[in-house]
């Protein structure tokens, strides 16, 4: 594996490879003192993120110095990103100095993407850390991670998506993820929210999120941005809350065994009730831990495993 | 200018080969011509037809001469078998008053490769808000008027514009795009666009101003002109409104008969045009209402980039593409082989229907004597392979890089003066 730019079209087995070391990691590292490995020492990797963004960030960066490698981070302020230089010239500047990884989060679709094809002659590798409403893979990567720990195999799960999933990185990647690891994907949200030409992905589509929470085996909310409230994709906040928002109520009519997740930020009260965030059926902040885990397995599959590179 | 013998021609590529002499920029005779002293253009067979006649050409000059000229853009003109081209008023200044026309004209003249006729803003600087002095531009010259690039949206300047514009014989070409639809939009609204990620731009944008403009054009006893169709829905709408009587003519681009939004899956922005790259069938039904006469003919929206504002994220991107010296084989690959249209077509298309529209009375001729020389000469049967470097246009932004194309021009005759020949100028 070269770069990973998104999950669409990914061989199962090397995303199962990817989690099963991801799973190994996680246990080698369980417990231990000092959270560090020397697999990638003496490699460099910058992430570059043209967004504002807490959490990805921040755990691309463990990952990488767990694994212990050199990690910088360049970001759209404080670095020649903001005097008006070209994606371009940004990105074969970073791997003129040495990049072995370029993580990249960028607002334009396929800027992953271009940057692979302005790296290939430097052969410096390319994480998409996401790319505007395309792809999300280490999201959808951790969410399976997540989704394996608590319910197994995914062969045949049923998993909601709910929320705008036409702006959504997250729910494209794990679209294709989930459908590719045998899950049976339901797309919830109002017909505004969704793709034009949805009906051609392997999913089904709803627009009634109680009809299907009893046969779920885990629910995922998509966050809605705020710009998309006042955008007339829906009438109000209270509307969109009351139709798709996960309540008590709504836990309720879950399985007992079934699994809540939320990429974050979350806006409790609105796509998820605070009570529901915080009960032990949300695996919220097991996402969070488990994409440190991902994210090492993705730099480790991308820079040491060299008999796949070779 | 001595005489000039174009040897085994074949006129609208019918019946065996004869010799045209042209003289004094005149067709001065057809069939077994004796000429002591003439130039001779072997023609070994090739198709004779009006020289090309392009409505929508971006040549900008004012403003961004580091991508294209008048001087460069008229000899890619005059490679591609263009006699007569329209260069589009987005230029910076904005060709919304008589002052930039007439610097347009008049550096066309003296290029003197092609005929370079200035198309007038609708609106002052192309805002959609007032309506530019049509009158002073049409005075000056001007046949069409075009906010290319913006829509006329507002229903109110569009109905004046029409109803204005009567008066002075000039026609207003559309660029239809409803821009509360495409706020952002990026790509084809539709499968490929959903699954990229990319903001759609949905037909339907294209199709409202298109039905909207063809009901004020009707009601206002106008002409209109609807710039680059690229969806079914848009024919459909054509096809309705000339069958109740509206005066509307319509043009589509060489890229929207061959390309579809397949190609949008590199992410690479030679691919980013507006409106944008459709589905195949958008353009086979294109290529069917081109072949019917529901569209009226090929214009190229030749629009050249540089590098740097090409080579980026898709979305940071310029649209459009190189069009001049590709159009004519895209019609052969998409038109002729395809038996949609045969060499009669092609010149109906690509000469005499443009010539039409913007009244232009020396182009789009019947290749006949006592005519004006304005010719293109075809070799069909040759194919070649893009290489947008090579080009005669300063930008090199081509979707068709290293694509084999058939039809090759032999040669172009601008009043009888041979403007290009075997692929180079001659000034």
């Amino acid at each position: 594996m070269k770069h990973l730019l998104s999950t669409e079209g990914i061989d199962p087995a090397q995303a199962t490879a990817i989690l099963d070391t991801a799973a190994s990691l996680k246990q080698a590292l369980e417990g231990r003192e000092v959270r560090k490995l020397p697999t990638l020492r003496g490699r460099t990797v910058i992430t570059m993120f043209y967004e504002a963004s807490t959490r990805t960030r921040v755990s691309f960066e463990i990952a990488g110095k767990w694994m212990s490698a050199d990690v910088v981070n360049v970001s759209s302020s404080g670095s020649s990103v903001g005097k008006g230089e070209s994606l371009r010239d940004t990105a074969l500047t970073l791997a003129a100095a040495g990049a072995d990884c370029v993580i990249v989060r960028h607002p334009a679709s396929g800027a992953a993407h271009r940057l692979a094809g302005w790296l290939r002659a430097a052969g410096t590798s390319v994480v998409n850390a996401g790319d505007g409403m395309h792809e999300h893979p280490t999201q959808a990567l951790l969410d399976a991670a997540t989704l394996r720990e608590r319910l197994g195999d995914l062969r045949d799960r049923r998993i909601a998506i709910v929320g705008d999933v036409l702006h959504s990185r997250v729910a494209r990647s794990n679209v294709h993820l989930l459908t590719a690891l045998g899950a049976d994907v339901t797309l919830v949200a109002p017909p505004t929210l969704l793709p034009t030409g949805v009906e051609s992905w392997p999913v089904t589509i709803s627009h009634e999120l109680d009809a299907e929470l009893p046969s779920l085996d885990a629910v995922m909310l998509l966050r809605v941005q705020a710009e998309r409230m006042h955008g007339g994709f829906f009438p109000s906040a209270r509307e969109y809350s009351i139709s798709y928002g996960l309540s008590e109520r709504r836990l309720k009519l879950l399985p007992e065994h079934a699994v809540v997740l939320h990429p974050g930020p979350m806006l409790r009260g609105m796509e998820i009730a605070s009570a529901v965030a915080d009960s032990p059926r949300a695996a919220i902040t097991d996402q969070v831990r488990n994409g440190v885990h991902v994210r090492m397995a993705v730099l480790y599959h991308l820079l040491a495993h060299e008999e796949e590179n070779a | 200018m001595k005489p000039l013998i174009l040897k085994g021609v074949r006129p609208y590529g019918e019946g065996e080969p004869v010799d045209v002499l042209i003289r004094d920029g005149v067709i001065a005779a057809i069939g077994d011509v004796t000429e002591e002293d003439a130039e001779t253009v072997d023609g070994n067979g090739a198709v004779l037809l009006p020289g090309f006649v392009d409505l929508h050409t971006h040549l900008r000059e004012p403003g961004r001469e580091d991508t294209e000229t008048i001087a460069t853009g008229s000899a890619a003109a005059a490679l591609g078998g263009y006699t007569a081209v329209f260069a589009m008023a987005n230029t910076n200044p904005v060709a919304d008053n008589e002052v930039v026309v007439q610097h347009v004209a008049r550096r066309g003249r003296e290029v003197g490769l092609v005929d370079v006729h200035p198309v007038g803003a609708v609106t002052v600087g192309l805002e959609g808000v007032k309506l530019a002095e049509l009158g002073t531009m049409a005075k000056a010259g001007v046949r069409v008027f075009s906010d290319d690039g913006h829509c006329v949206h507002d229903p109110l300047i569009m109905r004046r514009a029409l109803e204005y514009s009567k008066a002075l014989d000039v026609v207003v070409a559309q660029h239809a795009e409803e821009p509360r639809l495409t706020v952002g939009a990026q790509a084809h609204e539709g499968e490929q666009a959903s699954r990229l990620g990319l903001q759609g731009w949905p037909a339907a944008a294209e199709e409202s101003i298109v039905a909207r403009d063809c009901l004020l054009a009707l009601h206002a006893g106008a002409r209109l002109h609807v710039c680059h169709v690229s969806t079914t829905g848009t024919a459909d709408v054509l096809k309705w409104a000339k069958a109740r009587g509206t005066q509307v003519s319509a043009e589509v681009t060489p890229h929207h008969l061959l390309l579809t939004d397949e190609r949008l899956a590199t992410y690479d922005p030679v691919n980013k045009v507006n409106p944008p790259l459709r589905t195949a069938g958008d353009a086979a039904e294109l290529r069917e209402a081109l072949a019917e006469g529901v569209i009226d003919c090929v214009a190229t929206d030749h629009a050249p980039h540089a590098v740097q504002d090409k080579d980026t994220e898709w979305s940071a991107a310029r649209p459009g593409m190189l069009g001049l010296q590709t159009a004519l084989s895209i019609v052969v690959e998409t038109m002729v082989r395809t038996g949609l249209l045969d060499w009669r077509g092609v010149a109906r298309v690509m000469s005499e229907r443009p010539a039409e529209i913007a009244g232009l009375p020396d182009q789009g001729r019947p290749i006949e004597v006592g005519e004006p020389a304005n010719l293109t000469l075809v070799d069909p049967d040759t194919t070649w392979t893009v290489r947008g470097a090579e080009f005669a246009s300063i930008a090199a932004n081509t979707p068709f890089e290293g694509m084999e194309l058939p039809g090759t021009v032999v040669a172009t005759l601008l009043r009888g003066r041979v403007t290009a020949v075997g692929g180079r100028i001659r000034s």
